[in-house]
């Protein structure tokens, strides 16, 4: 019972903030160029006026157009219920471990490409198709990064695997669990679509990744894309938070809201150097991101060779 | 008959019978067959598909039950001596053998059905000689994994290279590429045949004995062992598509009709890894790690370069052939990875690779299946592989588009589709490393586990790509528009093999018992590697995971999201139709789509050094300032085969164009050929002792 509650409430905290991150993260962004900026509840602000617009469904497509925003959300809300943000034993815990959530997020990815391809339109085959280059390039930094993480646990469950952190602080200290947490870092830019391997604010066709393929959306639709994006955004953060500076977790149900404000600092934190990296990032082109990625990949199989010999 | 009264019958172990199940369904299998098979021959045309259907739902269905009752734990045993001169026919069935033998009866059984329909319906050849090849087919896929001894096991898998070199000819007369796919395939699976014949002949020979038992407590010297284990490598690895063995595969298995695709790509392949996991671990006791290296080694460039062809296909079967590729480089992964463990006596995660490897083979079989039957009808409807040309097919043929959409989140390794779970396998045996590992442990399982996560991503892009082209977007052509849904039949036996992926997916620890058996007959240490009900648990290793559970979670996310949507949205979100954002430009031409040649693209470039294109761009200039037409080619050969093959091909030819000058038609110089050469060798036999 508490492990629902917990993951309720891990679930409503990442609805809600999400957006608020993003707010927060543009904010820093606009203050940085010397912009006023539009404020951190702008995102919502956004999103309500989505909500309340009638979505247009463009002639010719499917139930693959249609369905694919709600699922995008499922699949977030499930990760959202599952990894541990605010206690490491979430209702979804023994039922997916790090590996199914990998899983689920790239079926968010899935089903927008498939939909992008439905509208058969230029822009949305062109966001589908990088968009899907960029996935099965990141995949092998993601897996080989949780073999590191995992040997010396000996499990891929995140609660045990933030639990063996909890009890064992020095861990992440050593040089396998530095350099996992790097290559993730890397990956979850490429994952959320943040500079330098995508743009979430353009709209240059030869640039768009994330946003060619949801061109079509509008209203309702567009809104719950957008709050997935958040969403995603706000989890992966919140992993490898948890996953590297798991310090304030709850492990009972009245250390729910002190988590609540540690995870809200950790992340905040994490969002906001990211926002200011990327004032001083420029995007990389399309075909050199596989360098990127190609080095984030070296970094994790740096540390899974050397979590057998420095464990 | 296998069920002959002299036959050599051991009782039941395991479960008490009233019959022995095996002996029935396979004498009733064998029976079925060659009545199958004549009456096949004598019908008129019309009904000789269903004929054929029924009589290869028989032997499947047969080998199904009699694989089922052998994972059950009954044992069979029968020797007929008379059956086959010198050392008859022995056969035997034991977890291992009844875990393929049922794999492949069920894709039988299912692909009779669609087979029926298939061939009535226009396509698909309805000769005499493929509708009674059909049975003979299916009853040679069924037997091979109960052949008992060498020269059993030789005789069923020359017939059933036979039988299948029939079925992929087909259609040589509609298609001039089936003629040269069908001499690529003869050759290369009796090179193959070749290589297991002097394997387990020299095996044979050293060991005594002929049968399974004798080669057993057969006491070889490392270097035999070594060279019997590699003949056979060669040999089955060739029938799997195991690179550099694979180039037959991809031209031979989508020329075939749809269903007899799915019978080559769901069950044969399969016999491939059956014969080195018998030949390796339980004929050979595992023998030396150096050879699960290479085994693990052959699988991982199987695997990558499999998918990154199959990425980077236009012609629709042609990708999911490749893509079997992958698949079972990535079950020789896990075999190689089962053997590397067990030599270093780390028995657990031998036995947990060992099972990720037999469980990804069935789970490829179902959604392999599915993928084949369900491109099947689109081709039936159009006409076309090509997926350059196809597309807007979900709503002419809305059944097939979501059948196959099943297929493909198998294939994609997602949850929650089944292959996700064989994956999820294979990868929880490679990132538990044992205590205490070398060096070459330590390098090898990390980059394995990058291996098997770049096939996995390159396959998400590979079937969104089938997917997204091919079946949704507009269509890019006139046929796919015009195309109608498949007969009833097609669709309900499709529908079978999706059915048996969902359940797959979500209860796959159903299958925790016959995994635990049969890796306990191979590795000789019974355990039991995967348990539990609702969750998935590991003997061993503290990882858990509830595929039922993820599916339910994600269903009442999906719907708790669209009712919060409504609630959000005060008044009801009508929906409203509009065209196409245009750019205001005019409408978008369904040509202005991307195909699957340019979904590719980005992958292609990336890959360049491995996949090595050839483009070619022709610009024609009306003036020096103008442009009037520009031509691009693109082609994307088999690298292996352009490196390995073709100069093979070329020294062969150049040697049979030298070798014509030596009959030039004299009757007197083949007369003293044949004197010369008696002379010599009797001569040589005197010289040699």
């Amino acid at each position: 019972m508490t492990a629902v509650i917990a993951s309720f409430a891990q679930v409503t905290m990442v609805v809600l903030g999400a957006p608020l991150l993003v707010g927060v993260m543009r904010q820093v962004r606009a203050r940085m160029e010397g912009r006023v900026g539009a404020g951190v509840w702008q995102p919502w602000r956004d999103l309500r006026k989505l909500f309340r617009r009638q979505p247009i469904t463009p002639v010719g497509t499917t139930w693959a157009f249609r369905t694919a925003p709600l699922v995008l959300v499922g699949t977030t809300l499930v990760v959202a219920a599952t990894i541990p943000l605010l206690t490491t034993t979430t209702a979804l815990d023994r039922a997916a471990d790090l590996f199914a959530v990998v899983g689920l997020l790239s079926v968010g990815t899935v089903v927008l490409a498939l939909a992008a391809l439905d509208t058969g339109t230029a822009f949305g085959g062109m966001g589908a198709s990088r968009e899907m280059t960029v996935l099965a390039l990141v995949e092998p930094t993601i897996l080989v990064a949780v073999f590191a993480l995992s040997a010396r646990v000996g499990s891929t469950n995140l609660g045990q695997l933030v639990d063996a952190t909890l009890h064992n602080p020095l861990q992440v200290m050593s040089p396998a669990s530095l350099l996992a947490a790097a290559a993730l870092l890397v990956v979850t830019i490429a994952e959320t679509g943040r500079l330098p391997v995508d743009n979430p604010s353009t709209h240059l066709e030869l640039t768009m990744l994330h946003e060619a393929m949801v061109l079509e959306y509008s209203g309702a639709d567009l809104g719950l894309i957008e709050l997935a994006a958040s969403m995603r955004l706000t989890l992966l953060l919140g992993l490898v938070a948890s996953l590297f500076t798991p310090w304030g977790i709850a492990t009972s149900l009245a250390g729910l809201p002190l988590a609540l404000l540690a995870f809200a600092a950790k992340v905040t934190v994490l969002a906001m150097v990211l926002a200011a990296a990327e004032v001083l990032l420029a995007k990389l082109r399309l075909f050199r991101v596989p360098e990127l990625l190609a080095g984030s990949l070296v970094l994790a199989l740096l540390a899974a060779t050397t979590s057998f010999f420095l464990a | 008959m296998p069920a002959h009264p002299g036959g050599d019958r051991h009782g039941v172990a395991g479960v008490d019978w009233p019959v022995n199940l095996i002996e029935w369904g396979l004498a009733g299998a064998t029976g079925v067959a060659v009545l199958g098979a004549l009456v096949a021959l004598l019908t008129p045309e019309r009904a000789r598909s269903v004929v054929a259907g029924i009589a290869v739902a028989g032997v499947g269905g047969a080998g199904l039950a009699a694989g089922v009752a052998a994972i059950a734990g009954e044992e069979f045993t029968a020797h007929l001596p008379e059956l086959l001169p010198l050392f008859g026919v022995t056969l035997t069935l034991d977890p291992l053998g009844g875990l393929f033998m049922a794999v492949a009866g069920a894709v039988c059984l299912v692909a009779a059905g669609y087979g029926v329909s298939y061939a009535g319906g226009g396509h698909g050849n309805r000769s005499r000689s493929t509708q009674a090849t059909l049975p003979l087919f299916t009853l040679t896929l069924v037997l091979v994994p109960a052949a008992g001894s060498v020269s059993t096991l030789l005789v069923l898998w020359e017939l059933m290279a036979l039988t299948s070199l029939v079925l992929v000819f087909t259609d040589h007369r509609a298609r001039p590429q089936v003629t040269s796919a069908g001499l690529w395939y003869a050759v290369m699976t009796h090179l193959g045949f070749v290589a297991i014949l002097a394997g387990l002949v020299v095996f044979a020979a050293a060991a005594g004995g002929d049968t399974f038992e004798t080669l057993r407590t057969a006491q070889l010297s490392p270097g035999l062992a070594t060279v019997v284990f590699a003949a056979a490598l060669i040999g089955f690895g060739s029938k799997a598509g195991l690179v550099p063995l694979h180039v037959w595969l991809p031209r031979a298995h989508p020329e075939a009709p749809s269903q007899v695709s799915a019978m080559l790509s769901a069950a044969m392949v399969n016999l491939g890894v059956y014969g080195v996991i018998r030949v390796g671990f339980d004929l050979l006791g595992a023998g030396q790690r150096g050879w699960w290296l290479v085994v693990l080694i052959l699988g991982a460039a199987s695997a990558l370069y499999g998918i990154l062809h199959a990425a980077m296909a236009s012609d629709l079967k042609r990708l999911l052939a490749y893509s079997t590729v992958e698949n079972m480089g990535l079950v020789f992964l896990a075999v190689g990875v089962a053997g590397w463990f067990h030599t270093l006596g780390e028995e657990r995660l031998a036995a947990l690779a060992l099972a990720a490897g037999l469980l990804h083979v069935v789970n490829h079989a179902g959604f392999k299946t599915v993928l084949f039957l369900a491109a099947g009808s689109a081709v039936r409807a159009t006409g076309s592989r090509d997926l350059d040309a196809l597309g807007g097919l979900s709503r002419r043929m809305p059944v097939t588009t979501a059948l196959f959409a099943v297929g493909a989140l198998g294939a994609m390794a997602l949850p929650p589709g089944n292959g996700f779970i064989s994956e999820w396998l294979l990868l929880q045996s490679l990132v538990h490393p044992p205590a205490g590992a070398g060096v070459t442990t330590a390098l090898v399982l990390p980059v394995a586990v990058a291996v098997v996560a770049l096939t996995a991503g390159l396959a998400v892009a590979t079937f969104v790509k089938a997917l997204g082209v091919g079946f949704f977007a507009r269509a890019r052509s006139r046929a796919p528009e015009q195309a109608v849904e498949s007969p009833p039949l097609l669709l309900a036996t499709t529908g079978v093999a999706a059915a048996a992926c969902v359940a797959l997916a979500v209860a796959p620890a159903a299958l925790g018992p016959a995994l635990s058996r049969a890796t306990g007959a191979t590795l000789g240490v019974p355990t039991d590697v995967v348990s539990g009900a609702l969750t998935v648990r590991l003997a061993g290793i503290a990882s858990t995971i509830s595929p039922l559970l993820i599916l339910a979670a994600l269903v009442a996310a999906v719907v708790v999201a669209a009712l919060l949507v409504q609630v959000v949205a005060r008044r009801p979100a009508r929906r409203r139709e509009a065209p196409l954002w245009d750019c205001g430009a005019g409408p978008p031409t369904p040509r202005m789509q991307y195909t699957a040649t340019s979904f590719a693209e980005p992958l292609q470039r990336v890959f360049d050094d491995v996949l090595a294109p050839e483009t070619a761009v022709d610009t024609h200039l009306a003036s020096p300032y103008l442009l009037a037409r520009m031509r691009y080619q693109r082609r994307l050969p088999d690298r292996i085969e352009h490196w390995l093959y073709r100069p093979v091909l070329a020294v062969t030819a150049a040697a049979g164009r030298a070798a014509r000058a030596l009959a030039n038609g004299s009757v007197h110089r083949y007369l003293a050929y044949g004197f010369f050469g008696t002379i010599g060798l009797l001569v040589a036999l005197v010289v040699i002792p």
